[in-house]
């Protein structure tokens, strides 16, 4: 009887125990990294292999960073895995949003790795900056690039940039990623992908990742990355383990605690049912 | 004439747009091109909304002294140090501007962290409510701790199954049930628009009918 009535006590216990249990969780592998290995799944190597086959030094990557801050810890690994892997290959790339929050995300992404490979602005990548209105701007860029951005996100005319040499809409840009925290991936394949072909890969956070494989399956996505998983699965392609690598170690321990809290709190509910039946 | 106006455009503009798609000439293709151009100035206006909405809010609470005006204050002084460094200060486009300081170093910790603290409550709620009470709900559960497992390393270390069984129910129950919604949406929005179009559903005017 008294391990029912501790039962009955677990069930009711202050919320803030738990909120301490996922703080530590989540804190612990940060100074004492598990260094667990992920494996890579299919959607992320279809997109790795997406990139890996782009031409060097030629039409660029259109990198479209629509993503907020919120979403930015699962978001902003995979673009800076991306960008690794396009500026370690020489690949070109055009970085843009349509995201208003994501206009100094974009391009604090850029930059960073645009640095740490040594790449020339105007040259090797470009930052176009945000347009408002999602559907309009996607299918605007397949009519062409410049009716959207007439000028980079600094107000110089592209015209200026060797980079958008001979760019002028979708038949000349052979890949777009999308990393987005809201359905721009969607507009993306309805808007891009259908009417003109484009061919498109996407990167989302894990909760919305499911919604995300019947593109998969129909081709209309050449790849997906989903959470930090697939930032972290990215990372390890390119042979960069970042913040992706490093936050699944948190996160693996986060799952366990909740399937256990899951477990635990049935017990006790299927036990505390079951007095409750026997007492009365 | 104030009601069959704005109907009139409606029905040209949709049917237009519809229609332009399977109409590959020149002509009809510049229209459409103009058309789009018009519809992004129009949804930058969005923004103008949206702000003005935002001061008369916030505004309105601080006249009428309500209990929470204290946020109020908050936001609004938010709002105009942003403009103001956005809309006046030389270097606005640098990235070290100030308002591009202020953005990095103040609102994106403050909106990862929000989002963030999902993980406590997810936690919270699992334990208090994810209860296998029925078969659905027992599916679900089983379901839930096998794809959780299965996306996180430690899964394939307890079982190299795992992480095949989380695949499958990623492509096969979860895809099956997505594209069933997802048709379901797409007729119902092909529905929606054909009535917004032909002037059936007159709600987007204001008013009653």
């Amino acid at each position: 009887m008294s391990g029912v009535s501790g039962f009955e006590k677990f069930l009711k216990i202050d919320r803030r125990w738990i909120f301490l249990a996922v703080g530590v969780a989540v804190v612990i592998p940060f100074f004492f990294p598990l260094g667990l290995l992920v494996d890579v799944t299919p959607p992320v190597q279809s997109l790795y292999d997406a990139v890996d086959v782009l031409p060097p030094s030629s039409q660029p990557l259109l990198l479209a960073i629509d993503y907020a801050p919120a979403t930015l810890p699962e978001l902003e690994p995979m673009a800076l895995a991306i960008l690794r892997h396009a500026f370690s290959r020489d690949v070109n790339v055009a970085v843009m949003t349509l995201h208003p929050a994501g206009y100094g995300l974009a391009e604090r992404a850029g930059l960073q790795v645009a640095e740490e490979y040594d790449r020339v602005y105007g040259e090797d990548y470009v930052y176009l900056g945000f347009q408002p209105g999602t559907s309009a701007v996607i299918l605007s860029l397949g009519v062409n690039i410049r009716n959207v951005f007439p000028e980079d996100a600094y107000g110089t005319p592209l015209s200026e940039f060797p980079i958008m040499d001979g760019i002028r809409n979708y038949d000349d840009i052979p890949l777009l990623i999308t990393l987005a925290g809201w359905s721009a991936a969607e507009a993306w394949v309805y808007f891009a992908h259908e009417p003109f072909g484009q061919e498109v890969g996407a990167g989302v956070t894990a909760v919305m990742a499911t919604d995300y494989y019947p593109y998969l399956n129909t081709g209309q996505l050449v790849g997906l990355l989903g959470g930090m998983r697939g930032a972290a699965e990215y990372e390890g392609l390119v042979g960069h383990p970042d913040k992706g690598v490093r936050g699944m170690d948190s996160q693996s321990i986060i799952h366990m605690l909740i399937i256990a809290l899951i477990v635990v709190g049935n017990i006790a509910y299927f036990a505390t049912r079951k007095s409750k039946k026997l007492a009365g | 004439m104030r009601r069959r106006l704005p109907l009139a455009l409606c029905f040209i503009a949709g049917i237009f747009t519809a229609v332009q798609y399977f109409i590959p000439h020149a002509a009809v293709q510049d229209f459409q091109e103009q058309l789009l151009g018009w519809l992004m100035t129009l949804l930058a206006f969005a923004f103008l909304l949206g702000t003005v909405s935002l001061i008369r809010l916030h505004w309105h609470k601080i006249r009428n002294r309500a209990d929470d005006r204290g946020y109020s204050f908050v936001a609004l002084a938010g709002l105009t140090t942003m403009i103001g460094l956005g809309l006046f200060h030389p270097a606005h486009h640098s990235p070290d501007s100030p308002f591009n300081v202020m953005f990095q170093n103040v609102q994106v910790p403050i909106e990862a962290t929000m989002f963030s603290l999902l993980a406590f409550y997810v936690a919270s709620a699992a334990f208090r409510a994810f209860r296998a009470r029925t078969l659905e709900a027992t599916l679900l559960l089983v379901a839930a701790c096998v794809v959780m497992l299965g996306r996180v390393p430690l899964g394939e270390l307890i079982h190299e199954q795992i992480p095949i069984a989380t695949r499958w129910i990623l492509e096969v129950p979860n895809l099956a049930s997505k594209r069933g919604v997802m048709i379901g949406v797409g007729l119902g929005m092909m529905a929606t628009s054909l009535k917004i179009i032909l002037g059936i559903e007159r709600a987007w005017m204001g008013g009653t009918d």
